[in-house]
């Protein structure tokens, strides 16, 4: 025989001590979303508008409240983009740096939108598994609750609040987190519901696994994917908001700016031949809605590949 | 012999409270008898066949049994104690000897766990002192012993075949030593071979760790090969229950003899027609059972007592619910069949 069945024996032995290592659901989803082109330009764009946020300070020759007296009275003329002066993106109306105002709000949008997201997902799924699994009256009256405070006019409350409050952060905050969340939590009802008859639960509940930990450990993992897409769509509506405030003047406060504020501005000025003030925040505001809402449609068909 | 059973049945029922579709929401819902009054006993290390045709309350019987459903009546442990009605708290200790395994074996193994961390569930959630290497220690040796190799700990559900997966199941359900498991159809969705192999496994495992069995299928073959005794269920009721050998080799239940007769027997030249017993109609809704003897209205030997009176099971090691058993006559089986092709 060719085989020497001593070494085949032992070549078994050797190949059964290893463990192999599984392919998780998750790793056959990237391996989806990094063929989708669509997706992986979205990410690359939102990897750049990111790292613009985080370095752009850095490369800005003039910070953000700096006033630049030279072209102040001849924005029109003198604080036009160039790269002699260092006003990269031009300057604004009172002769501020609009590159380092254009970082600056990227940097508080991407947080507006990031952190909205944060709290619709943790609550909203976490509120809606809730409801879904213990079912019954405690579901009844938890998205009774949801339903009551959907019907109320989000954008009335959130600018009551920021009149009444005062303008801050942290009331914008407090304002979208209240309505971001209430639509994720019946999105995960409804998945969580779908998933409670499933046999793999009946079985945890016959192991005896506790109430909180089949939905942490059983029925959570299983709505990620749904999470996830809708977190993704969710992130440049939040931002969509928080700009929609700003245009209305109700947002951030001076100095701080965010994309909708600085917008808000270059649409003013736009009759005075200074179009580099609106131009310029309005492109990372598109292409940054663009870049969230191709990687959503990527996770989606990444994570549902039946579905396309 | 007056050792203990390991479990006692007596008088289980299950009812759901069904609403019905357009109804007033004062209106009481209307109750779905899925099982009434079911009695046996299991001993240990024993199998317990459970049959029936689609709708008789056996999966029912099994949720019930482990507490996934609610149930009124009682099924008494080997110590004592009543499994009915237990708080969750008090169930837990339970929860070890009593495990299940279910029909569907990719459907009841969580698609985002790997192996290692399913069949290890029970263990943790049972056994929290252990250490996570011991853990994964008896993991091991219980894949192995199921016939899996254990290299695969770190796989997930999808990448493994059904039989595969039930070999899972079944890891997952024998880790924390049970006396009693609970299979819940664990071949109906394997092809023929892979149910041969899975059942010889638990033929195996039984006999390695002296369990008990509830096996419940629809494929009598297969129950008469695995099982010590037999029950046969109609619409939520016990309907003959008895020794394997004896309740094949002579039924003493029409509805018995009328399933028996159903089985298909591999033979080209054989006709079935010349010896099945047809049953008229279709299983009566368990909304409103059918007085008295609730398969009267497909027996072939049907009475008027049968509907006044409700049969009761009697007999010793071989039990019937017929006011009139026996073996059926050529004259019942040759009316059945008119009542059929009429």
């Amino acid at each position: 025989m060719v085989i020497e069945e001593r070494k085949m024996q032992s070549l078994a032995a050797r190949l059964s001590q290893d463990e192999v290592r599984g392919r998780s659901p998750w790793a056959d989803a990237r391996k989806r979303f990094v063929r989708n082109k669509a997706a992986m330009a979205g990410l690359i764009i939102l990897i750049l508008v990111g790292l613009f946020a985080l370095l752009g300070e850095y490369v800005a020759a003039w910070s953000n409240d700096e006033l630049d007296f030279t072209v102040m009275g001849q924005v029109a003329q003198m604080g036009m983009p160039s790269l002699q002066n260092g006003h990269y993106f031009g300057t604004d109306d009172l002769g501020r740096d609009l590159f380092a105002r254009t970082v600056q709000g990227t940097q508080i949008s991407l947080m507006v939108g990031i952190v909205g997201a944060a709290i619709a997902v943790v609550v909203g799924t976490l509120y809606g598994a809730t409801a879904g699994y213990v079912g019954g009256r405690t579901d009844q009256f938890m998205m009774r609750a949801v339903d009551i405070l959907m019907s109320i006019p989000y954008m009335f409350v959130l600018i009551l609040l920021l009149v009444m409050f005062g303008r801050s952060m942290s009331m914008l905050f407090l304002g979208i987190g209240l309505i971001s969340w209430l639509d994720m939590s019946r999105i995960v009802r409804g998945q969580t519901l779908s998933l409670k008859n499933r046999e793999f639960i009946e079985a945890a509940r016959a192991i005896g696994v506790p109430a909180w930990k089949i939905v942490l450990r059983h029925v959570v993992p299983n709505l990620l994917g749904v999470v996830a897409v809708y977190a993704t769509l969710l992130v440049p509506l939040m931002i969509l908001t928080e700009s929609f405030i700003s245009f209305l003047g109700l947002g951030v406060q001076e100095p701080l700016t965010s994309w909708g504020a600085l917008i808000s501005e270059g649409a003013g000025t736009m009759n005075y031949g200074t179009l580099w003030q609106l131009a310029f925040p309005l492109f990372f505001f598109v292409i940054t809605l663009f870049g969230f809402f191709f990687v959503g449609d990527g996770l989606r068909d990444a994570l549902d590949p039946k579905d396309r | 012999m007056m050792t203990r059973p390991l479990l006692d049945v007596h008088d289980l029922r299950v009812t759901f409270r069904i609403r019905r579709e357009g109804a007033m929401p004062w209106a009481a819902p209307l109750p779905l008898h899925a099982v009434s009054g079911v009695d046996f006993t299991l001993d240990p290390g024993e199998t317990l066949g459970v049959v029936g045709e689609s709708g008789c309350g056996k999966s029912t019987l099994a949720r019930a049994l482990i507490g996934l459903v609610p149930a009124a009546g009682r099924a008494e442990w080997i110590d004592g104690r009543d499994l009915i009605g237990l708080s969750p708290r008090q169930m837990m200790t339970y929860r070890s000897d009593i495990q299940m395994v279910f029909q569907d074996p990719l459907a009841s193994l969580n698609p985002r766990m790997t192996v290692g961390q399913i069949i290890a569930e029970p263990l943790k959630t049972h056994r929290p002192g252990l250490k996570s290497a011991e853990v994964k220690e008896r993991v091991k040796a219980m894949m192995e012993k199921v016939g899996l190799l254990p290299n695969q700990i770190n796989r997930y559900p999808h990448e493994f075949s059904g039989g595969q997966c039930q070999r899972i199941g079944i890891a997952r359900a024998l880790i924390v030593e049970p006396k009693l498991i609970i299979c819940d159809e664990p071949v109906s969705a394997l092809d023929v071979s892979i149910q041969a192999q899975v059942i010889n496994l638990l033929i195996r495992l039984q006999r390695e760790l002296g369990l008990a069995l509830i096996f419940i299928a629809h494929d009598l073959s297969v129950v008469k090969h695995i099982s010590d005794r037999v029950m046969v269920l109609y619409l939520g009721k016990v309907m003959e229950i008895g020794t394997t050998d004896d309740l094949f080799a002579d039924p003493q239940h029409p509805y018995t003899q009328a399933l028996l007769s159903a089985v298909p027997v591999p033979d080209p030249d054989y006709d079935p027609a010349a010896t099945v017993v047809p049953l008229a109609g279709d299983l009566p809704s368990p909304m409103s059972p059918p007085s008295g003897c609730v398969f009267r209205t497909r027996c072939p030997r049907a009475q008027p007592v049968c509907a006044r009176q409700v049969p009761a099971l009697l007999g010793d090691a071989h039990q019937t619910a017929c006011h009139f058993p026996g073996p059926l006559s050529d004259e019942e089986i040759a009316r059945a069949r008119a009542v059929r092709a009429a």
